[in-house]
């Protein structure tokens, strides 16, 4: 299905997006692309806009997302406006681990999984999902008929994305996914996402941690209080003085 | 004296049947929703209607042909009107919550709304039908069974079986399917179940069509064993159901079948043995006592999971 793509086309275009929260903008036109297998990070401090750029992409209804103002947000090509949340993950195949993992602690760690299979068709092979996961991630399969609340946090971090990857995405935005994780699960982490993108996942990752992101992704945004202030490659932004001083420290 | 307590047993399970049926619908809606659908007796009543005019049409009045056997119309009458009560507390939920969830609406607001809306049911009914009481059909011959001196009739033994049934099938949809998974998912975590892919409005209307076919189930039922209906039957009922959800602990569905069968068991034996005038009286100062000891009811937890 690949090959039938338009090259030209990007898989997700954000074309001078602006949202509201109430009366309150929260980004004031911003544009951006995802190329199809890439990974690309939005970065930028605390209150930013990076989780609501991301919000906004689910078409979550307010209170969770914010309101769209102007601009428009494209899949492949077509614009999502419209879209009801639930298809632009069961249609769209786009997922979101969100910020906070967001996890059903009642649950158990398999039942999760499950749950996010649940718009699939019937015909799909769910045990090369569940086996994918727990390959990725293996500490899940070793829990996986724990209740999910008993879980570390980066365990939770790691049902969380593997909830994503089992609602059979082929594109995932992942928010914060190092936040509250030991260095070494931090690490885990990571790769197992690089893993995902060389198996062709496109990814557009949000972090605070900005060396971390660059290091990992081909390409970046900064955001800066609802502005898109600088971007381009990974590594030239790694270089940029300006990215340097502000979000790496020295 | 023991087989005084045996019949009473038998009917304090008949009592809990009904309670622990229509509790189940306040719970199962509470779990999802985080709302008490103080409308819920009220579908209880509309549920008794709506058997009372099939079976009726079925046994040959408003000139239809009666043309099958009691058991036959009571078989038909029950999924019927299971059916038709769930598309009452769906189109309940259509009108009057949904429009109120979309504009993120204070949940106080919503119990009120729910409030009104069995109002309306009861008002609307008295309007439509008038203030005299329906004599509801009898479909089957009653057969009393006699085991030395305890008595049990059919119909006693059919509305025991049916609400531990019902629970046992609802148990199996809330923990073994995909469905029975979101609701309690949604229970726990509202904002993360769009991002599964699951349409979070079918899962709610799920849930209403379940818990209104519970309330149908438990009008016929009513019905069969106390024939006689009128608009505000569903009220009293309603709110005793509603205690005995809370005191099982609201939103867990062992809770509701528990705390039912519990308020049958107080209210009768409390009749068995003072003047039948304390029965509310002591009953429910046993549950506030209950609720002191455990305020989030027996089979409650505080902050977790529900349903």
């Amino acid at each position: 299905m690949s090959t039938m793509n338009n090259p030209q086309i990007p898989l997700l275009e954000v074309r001078d997006l602006e949202v509201r929260y109430g009366n309150i903008s929260a980004l004031h036109g911003i544009s951006f692309t995802v190329e199809k297998g890439e990974i690309v990070t939005l970065i930028g401090a605390n209150g930013a806009g990076k989780t609501t750029t991301l919000h906004a992409i689910t078409r979550l209804p307010p209170p969770e997302a914010p309101r769209l103002a102007s601009g428009d947000i494209l899949i492949n090509g077509k614009s999502i406006i419209k879209t009801e949340p639930h298809d632009v993950v069961r249609k769209l195949h786009c997922a979101l681990a969100p910020e906070g993992r967001h996890i059903f602690g009642n649950l158990t760690v398999t039942e999760n999984l499950t749950l996010a299979t649940f718009s699939r068709p019937k015909n799909d092979d769910l045990n090369k999902g569940y086996e994918h996961v727990f390959e990725l991630f293996p500490r899940l399969a070793e829990r996986r008929h724990q209740r999910s609340e008993s879980l570390s946090g980066g365990e939770q971090q790691m049902l969380a994305v593997g909830r994503a990857l089992m609602s059979g995405c082929t594109f995932l935005m992942l928010d914060e996914p190092s936040m509250g994780l030991a260095p070494l699960l931090m690490y885990d982490m990571f790769r197992a996402l690089k893993k995902l993108n060389q198996e062709g996942m496109t990814i557009l990752l949000i972090e605070q941690n900005a060396k971390l992101a660059l290091d990992f992704a081909h390409r970046g945004y900064l955001l800066e209080t609802g502005e898109i202030i600088l971007s381009g490659n990974a590594t030239e932004l790694l270089k940029n003085p300006d990215i340097h001083k502000a979000y790496l420290g020295h | 004296m023991l087989e005084t307590l045996l019949q009473n047993l038998l009917n304090a399970l008949q009592w809990g049947s009904f309670y622990s049926l229509i509790a189940l619908g306040y719970t199962l809606v509470y779990g999802v929703l985080r709302l008490i659908n103080f409308a819920h007796g009220d579908i209880v009543m509309v549920g008794a209607y709506i058997a009372f005019f099939i079976s009726s049409a079925l046994l040959g009045k408003y000139g239809m042909p009666a043309f099958l056997p009691g058991w036959a119309v009571l078989a038909l009458t029950i999924p019927l009107t299971m059916v038709l009560t769930s598309l009452v507390g769906v189109t309940l939920e259509r009108v009057a919550y949904r429009p109120l969830r979309r504009k993120g609406a204070n949940r106080l607001y919503v119990v009120i709304t729910a409030l009104m809306a069995g109002l309306i049911l009861e008002n609307g009914n008295l309007l439509v039908l008038g203030a005299s009481r329906k004599k509801f059909p009898e479909m089957i011959d009653k057969v009393v069974y006699k085991f030395g001196s305890v008595y049990v009739t059919n119909l006693k033994i059919g509305v025991i079986l049916t609400s531990i049934l019902s629970f046992v099938v609802l148990h199996f949809i809330i923990t073994k399917t995909k469905v029975g998974m979101a609701m309690r998912a949604i229970s726990y975590d509202k904002f993360a179940v769009p991002l599964m892919g699951i349409p979070i409005d079918t899962v709610i209307v799920f849930t209403f069509v379940l818990g209104s076919a519970m309330a149908g189930l438990a009008g016929i039922l009513f019905a069969l064993s106390y024939p006689i209906l009128d608009p505000y039957m569903g009220m009293s009922i309603g709110w005793k159901a509603f205690i005995a959800a809370v005191v099982g602990g609201i939103g867990d569905i062992r809770g509701a079948f528990v705390g039912g069968f519990i308020l049958g068991m107080i209210e009768i034996m409390v009749v068995a043995f003072f003047p039948s005038s304390y029965r509310d009286l002591i009953a429910f100062s046993i549950l506030l006592l209950i609720l002191t000891i455990k305020p989030t009811g027996l089979f409650g937890v505080p902050h977790t999971t529900k349903i």
